[in-house]
């Protein structure tokens, strides 16, 4: 294999909350147009990972590395920057209540990135079609299905077009026959090499794109590898039971 | 008896310019009252610790000391340490003052109830705090807070009658004056509290028609 660019590195990060060790040590390193998932049980650490990467969360120690540049969190104007090249969906989709498809995705490209009004309708416009929505684009967020809101959160994500993005459990407030669509959008992304870190309890499709598998347990990444290697018939993994246990619930 | 050359002739000529100089108070401090309690909420919500004491500090005091005695101190008061006012500039002032307070406690409120989702996602966006208050938090909780604000403009149309009191000339002022030169005080007060009726009547509708017209699509109760 060629040698990987690493564009983002994520050293030792470390959170306690409410006095409860949530993270302890995770480090990871993301190439450029990997798909890295990050599976567990509930209560694992997986969204407090994501959310520690962006700073939505702040980390009590550790460092964030994108593109080799450290991310200076305590500097208001670098961090701001920061989180404009990292893209985040979120399990709740949490667009902006108060405006259309469009006007959420292009909201940001207006106010962050600068861009005129036009041109920021025409691109958010494109994004939606991308995810398939060109036509709701004048419904507001109470107008759409979660599947469908899931899919303008993650237009907005693409327009600002992220160096990598982060997904914390996207299908999993979707009612399961809105799970197809979104996935397919994601599965399409990381298709077109877009690089992705994803917590996710869907195994049939970690095991068919992830590139790895993060196993966490007790805010702990205790194992991680390539699903092949992971999900063997001949592994005795955690991952693997975790995998087999959630899908023998499935039947 | 009806006596149509007092009522024609004398009183409504007078409500009249009393009416003039009400509608004068209330739509300019409904307006600038209601700008300044989103800011001075979001503030509240929003602020670095300072700015918060600060602000609830305001709002206890403002909250806490009866309008009436606010518009003395402004008008009898103010002047001591050489600020003058008008009688209409004074009352203007204390009622935009007053009512921002009110619209303050609305609007923090409303605040509380956007979703810190939202809040996360516009700053996983790259928003700044004041970006993400201003284009995404206040739009919201202006439009939760509106029914409570519009409460609050409702009262503010019926307390603008105190400033008679510092000898502002609005409906009251002129209503008394009518009714101490000819003590009719039933006719002339039948009169006042239907100018005021009217009022509220025509501000409810007009409430109602903005609760409609920013209603977010989809959304069931805003």
């Amino acid at each position: 294999m060629a040698a990987q660019e690493i564009v983002l590195e994520v050293k030792d990060i470390s959170k306690t909350l409410g006095g409860k060790e949530i993270l302890k040590n995770c480090s990871l390193n993301v190439a450029r147009g990997e798909l890295k998932v990050l599976i567990g049980p509930s209560g694992a650490g997986k969204s407090t990972l994501l959310q520690c990467i962006n700073c939505l969360i702040p980390p009590d120690k550790g460092e964030i590395v994108l593109e080799g540049k450290t991310l200076d969190r305590t500097d208001k104007k670098s961090l701001c920057a920061f989180r404009a090249r990292v893209g985040m969906i979120f399990q709740d989709f949490n667009l902006f209540d108060h405006l259309t498809a469009r006007d959420n995705v292009a909201i940001a490209l207006r106010k962050v990135r600068g861009m005129g009004k036009k041109e920021a309708a025409e691109r958010a416009m494109d994004e939606l079609a991308r995810v398939g929505l060109a036509n709701r684009y004048l419904l507001y967020p109470a107008q759409l299905s979660g599947g469908q809101k899931q899919r303008v959160a993650i237009a907005r994500a693409l327009a600002m077009d992220p160096t990598v993005i982060l997904l914390d459990e996207p299908t999993s407030a979707l009612d399961p026959e809105l799970v197809g669509e979104v996935l397919s959008v994601i599965r399409d992304l990381a298709q077109h090499g877009m690089t992705m870190v994803m917590a996710t309890h869907q195994m049939d499709f970690a095991r068919a794109l992830a590139n790895e598998i993060l196993f966490m347990q007790n805010g702990v990444i205790i194992e991680q590898g390539t699903p092949a290697k992971l999900l063997a018939e001949s592994a005795t993994t955690r991952t693997k039971d975790f995998f087999t246990k959630l899908t023998s619930e499935l039947e | 008896m009806f006596d149509s050359a007092f009522v024609f002739g004398e009183l409504l000529p007078a409500l009249n310019r009393g009416l003039v100089v009400s509608i004068a108070l209330i739509v300019p401090a409904s307006i600038i009252g209601f700008a300044g309690g989103l800011a001075l909420g979001c503030l509240r919500g929003f602020g670095t610790p300072w700015m918060r004491r600060l602000g609830d500090w305001y709002t206890a005091i403002v909250r806490g000391v009866p309008l009436a005695v606010q518009l003395m101190m402004i008008y009898f008061a103010l002047p001591k340490i050489g600020i003058y006012f008008e009688p209409y500039g004074a009352a203007l002032l204390s009622f935009i003052l007053c009512s921002a307070a009110y619209h303050s406690e609305y609007v923090r409120g409303a605040l509380l109830s956007i979703s810190q989702g939202q809040i996360k996602a516009a700053k996983a966006l790259g928003f700044t705090t004041i970006q993400t208050v201003v284009l995404i938090v206040a739009p919201q909780a202006a439009r939760r807070a509106l029914p409570g604000c519009g409460n609050e403009i409702i009262y503010l149309i019926k307390y603008s009658s105190l400033a008679y009191l510092v000898t502002c000339m609005e409906l009251m002022g002129e209503g008394k004056v009518v009714a101490s030169d000819t003590f009719r005080f039933t006719e002339v007060f039948i009169a006042v509290g239907a100018y005021y009726l009217a009022m509220v009547t025509l501000a409810t509708w007009l409430l109602h028609w903005l609760e409609r017209r920013f209603r977010i699509p989809g959304f069931g109760a805003v």
